[in-house]
């Protein structure tokens, strides 16, 4: 048996049938996100709808310089997965160890700026609940119940993708070390490839919840 | 015959203690673990269903009070549709065919297969923990704000158990998808698959957009009770209509996932016991896609009476009739096979002609139903009841008992009794009917449902009603006595007694761990039943006996 062939499980052909099937199959788990996703953000769109002045109010309490930071964070992660997965490629996995630690750190950075973040919202009572006020209004016609519901939206779809990024960065974690073993070459690296596709998915919906939450005014 | 002997090694006893099964990657296994499982939730919700029948004999409520009513109705429908119907035919029957029709030694992802199994188990018992031991009382459709402010507090426990056992159905449908992409054999064109497999595969499409829909919106109302996010509650300016939405955007492809892969199973015996090609392979094949797309866009029709806008009930009620379109083709090429076929009623295809004329009413009396002004006027009556129950017991659970008869010798290398077969399948149409019919006429005439008191004048046809149940429910018995019987003594079935065309059936019954000795080569489209002149077909044809290995056509011809 050739080291490729030591990864191929008995019901496979091959390793390509095998590599196509993972793939494919994380494609598909990628939709089955996207409709997860797709509940929460139809309920938003619903009540901005509704109501749009409150949503715009809400909006306004947002951290501007977080989120953007955030969105950087993010942005950057994904390329340096990409890069890491490219390096595994061509067959440079100490340079993919490093780009993968990079991911890590940046993943971490975007939790604790999001972190910051709830801390001030729970500091400023914008925390839907009972203990919620609105403070001071930039637009003083809006009904503060429906701000409210602005931040129950913020904290379920930020939550949740928060969520997501802790099982990322475990993840990521995982086949770091995999990768530092040596486990991984243009031959065999599919773990990488779709933990690098979760990776960029979880980014994408950071760059749809940015606008939605941090910049419509 | 008496030669006939079952193969020495196969996946039945190719390992015997507790483990082998519990931990078990294999896809036939795991196929019989849920077959096992869901014989026991269809046990649960079908005793719920006779204790409110018998309720429902007399006008008044003098066997249980409403609040034990309606958690029986509850139990009744959480259990049957999600821990039954949903999972019925993909999860016993696709999970043992999926890959041998293929020709794949199992399905791509074994051990999330093995998972989906083990959520699928948490889920239920939670589920059934939580309305039997806490009482739920909100319906299947656990609508708010009844079901996040006024129902008790189980509701949440329910609702992560159907969240959970979600996950299972999501599995199963990327596992199918999975394998039907890269696993097929060499020859095995996407035209050449048994419809069964494209059955499946366009079901899995629905679980897998459909289901996390469901987890969402079920997450929601936990968020709701638990925290008051207010999302669904008017007070706090949320929007009740926006669950129902989310609800049905799943629960109504749902009702698809419930017959999607019976027409499936249809497609396999209708063919094979009209000895003929299945007519229009193309048109039975793609309608099942379309149905699976079109049935994410008709979700409204559950809402016409809700306040939705009336320009919304005008393109759901569209929608809705065009759904009936596709399905109606699979019926019309089900009859043009049968139609100068060589015709032979055995018990599956007694299941299948009764799935084939039960299944019109059911469709029909939908595209009744989604003309608005005939439901604003049978909205939440037995109309409804009993429409949807000729799809989901008339259709789907007879077609998956006529699955279960076409296969059985397959599973497990031996022959149902034929006779009793025919008979119980009689009984359980029987029973079906008198069930049923008279909730239509009950509904039109006005009888609500999800209630267990009325109006004296409805009580003859309640009495029918519940007169067919309980024929129905000793048809069901009856197959489950007798395939128990059968285990040890049935008749040896020998690799293909139908004399059936497909992977399956060629190979040993019951197969190898790896279903076959050596991957298949397919060279010829599905269905190559020979033209009907050229085979002079016995008088006994198929009836009883087994057709011997070497009568077979060989697959390479
Ligand atoms: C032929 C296409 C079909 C059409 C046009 C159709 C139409 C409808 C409509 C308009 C309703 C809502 C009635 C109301 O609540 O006032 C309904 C209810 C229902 N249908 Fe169908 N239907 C079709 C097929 C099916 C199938 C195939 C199934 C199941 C396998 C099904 C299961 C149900 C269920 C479960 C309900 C009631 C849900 C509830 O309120 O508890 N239908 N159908
Ligand atoms: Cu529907």
């Amino acid at each position: 048996m050739s080291t490729a062939n030591t990864h191929v499980a008995h019901h496979y052909d091959d390793a390509e049938q095998q590599f196509d099937a993972a793939r494919l199959g994380m494609w598909i788990f990628l939709a089955t996100e996207v409709m997860f996703f797709g509940g929460m953000f139809t309920g938003y769109t619903t009540c901005r709808f509704m109501y749009p002045a409150a949503f715009a109010e809400g909006s306004s309490h947002m951290q501007l310089l977080a989120g953007t930071l955030n969105t950087a964070v993010l942005l950057l992660s994904s390329l340096t997965m990409a890069l890491a997965v490219r390096s595994v490629q061509v067959n440079r996995p100490a340079v993919a160890v490093r780009l993968l630690m990079v991911t890590l750190v940046l993943g971490f950075v975007f939790l604790g700026i999001k972190g910051y973040e709830y801390a001030t919202k729970f500091a400023e009572h914008h925390v839907p609940g009972a203990a919620f006020s609105l403070g001071e209004a930039h637009n003083p016609a809006v009904n503060p119940q429906h701000v409210e519901l602005f931040f129950a939206f913020y904290f379920l779809l930020t939550g949740f993708h928060a969520l997501h990024m802790l099982i990322g960065v475990t993840i990521v974690a995982i086949v770091a070390v995999q990768t530092w073993r040596g486990q991984f070459s243009s031959a065999y690296f599919t773990p990488l490839e779709i933990t690098g596709l979760y990776w960029h998915f979880v980014d994408i919906v950071w760059v749809f919840l940015f606008p939605l939450l941090y910049l419509i005014h | 015959m008496s030669t006939a002997e079952l193969p020495k090694r196969h996946y039945l006893n190719a390992n015997y203690n507790v483990w082998s099964w519990l931990l078990t990657t294999d896809h036939k296994r795991i196929a019989i673990l849920y077959m096992i499982s869901l014989t026991f939730f269809f046990f649960v919700g079908g005793v719920a269903a006779i204790l409110f029948r018998l309720e429902l004999m007399t006008p008044q409520g003098d066997l249980v009070i409403s609040e034990t009513y309606n958690r029986l109705f509850t139990l009744h429908g959480v259990v049957m549709v999600f821990f039954f119907l949903i999972p019925s035919i993909p999860a016993v029957l696709g999970n043992f065919l999926l890959p041998m029709m293929i020709g794949a030694r199992d399905l791509a992802f074994p051990k999330l297969n093995l998972l989906s199994w083990y959520l699928f188990m948490a889920g239920g018992l939670l589920a059934i923990a939580a309305i039997i031991g806490g009482g739920v009382d909100t319906g299947w459709t656990f609508y708010t704000p009844y079901s996040t402010t006024y129902a008790n507090s189980q509701v949440m426990a329910m609702a992560l158990g159907i969240f959970v056992a979600g996950f299972s159905s999501i599995l199963t449908g990327l596992n199918f998808i999975v394998t039907t992409h890269t696993m097929r054999a060499p020859g095995m064109t996407w035209f050449r698959m048994p419809l069964f497999v494209w059955g499946q595969y366009a079901t899995s499409i629905i679980f897998v957009l459909g289901t996390p829909v469901l987890a969402i919106t079920l997450a929601l109302i936990a968020l709701e009770r638990g925290l008051g996010i207010g999302i669904f509650d008017p007070r706090l300016g949320g929007d009740p209509l926006l669950f129902q939405h989310l609800f049905w955007f799943y629960s109504h492809p749902a009702v698809y996932i419930m017959v999607l892969p019976t027409m499936a199973v249809i497609s396999e015996i209708v063919p094979c016991f009209a000895r003929k090609r299945i007519f229009g392979y193309r048109f039975v094949a793609f309608s099942s896609v379309a149905i699976a797309v079109l049935s994410f866009l008709v979700w409204g029709h559950h809402m016409f009476v809700s306040g939705q806008s009336l320009y919304a009930g005008l393109v759901f009620s569209f929608f809705s009739m065009l759904v009936a379109v596709p399905s109606a083709i699979k019926v019309f090429n089900w009859t043009a096979t049968l139609y100068k076929g060589s015709i032979s009623l055995d018990t599956p295809m007694l299941y299948a002609l009764g799935f084939i004329g039960l299944f019109t009413i059911g469709g029909l009396t939908g595209v009744f139903l989604a003309t608005t002004a005939i439901d604003v006027h049978v909205h939440d009556t037995y109309f409804i009841v009993a429409h949807f129950h000729y799809i989901m017991v008339g259709g789907a659970v007879m077609g998956y008992l006529g699955g279960i008869h076409f296969w059985w010798p397959k599973m497990t290398g031996r022959m149902y009794p034929e006779m009793w077969g025919r008979v119980s399948a009689v009984i359980i149409f029987i029973g079906f009917n008198l069930t049923f019919f008279p909730q239509f006429i009950l509904g039109y005439l006005g009888m609500p449902r999800r209630y267990h008191v009325y109006a004296e004048e409805f009580q003859v046809l309640n009495v029918m009603s519940s007169a067919g149940a309980s024929i129905l429910g000793f048809g069901y018995l009856i197959p489950l006595v007798y395939l128990l019987w059968s285990l040890k003594y049935g008749r040896i079935a020998g690799p293909n007694p139908w004399g059936a065309k497909g992977l399956e059936w060629m190979t040993p019954s019951p197969p190898p761990t790896f279903n076959f000795d050596e991957t298949p080569i397919v060279t010829e489209e599905a269905y190559a039943y020979p033209p009907l002149s050229d085979e002079p077909l016995p008088d006994d044809f198929l009836s009883d006996v087994p057709v011997a290995d070497e009568q077979r056509e060989p697959l390479r011809s």
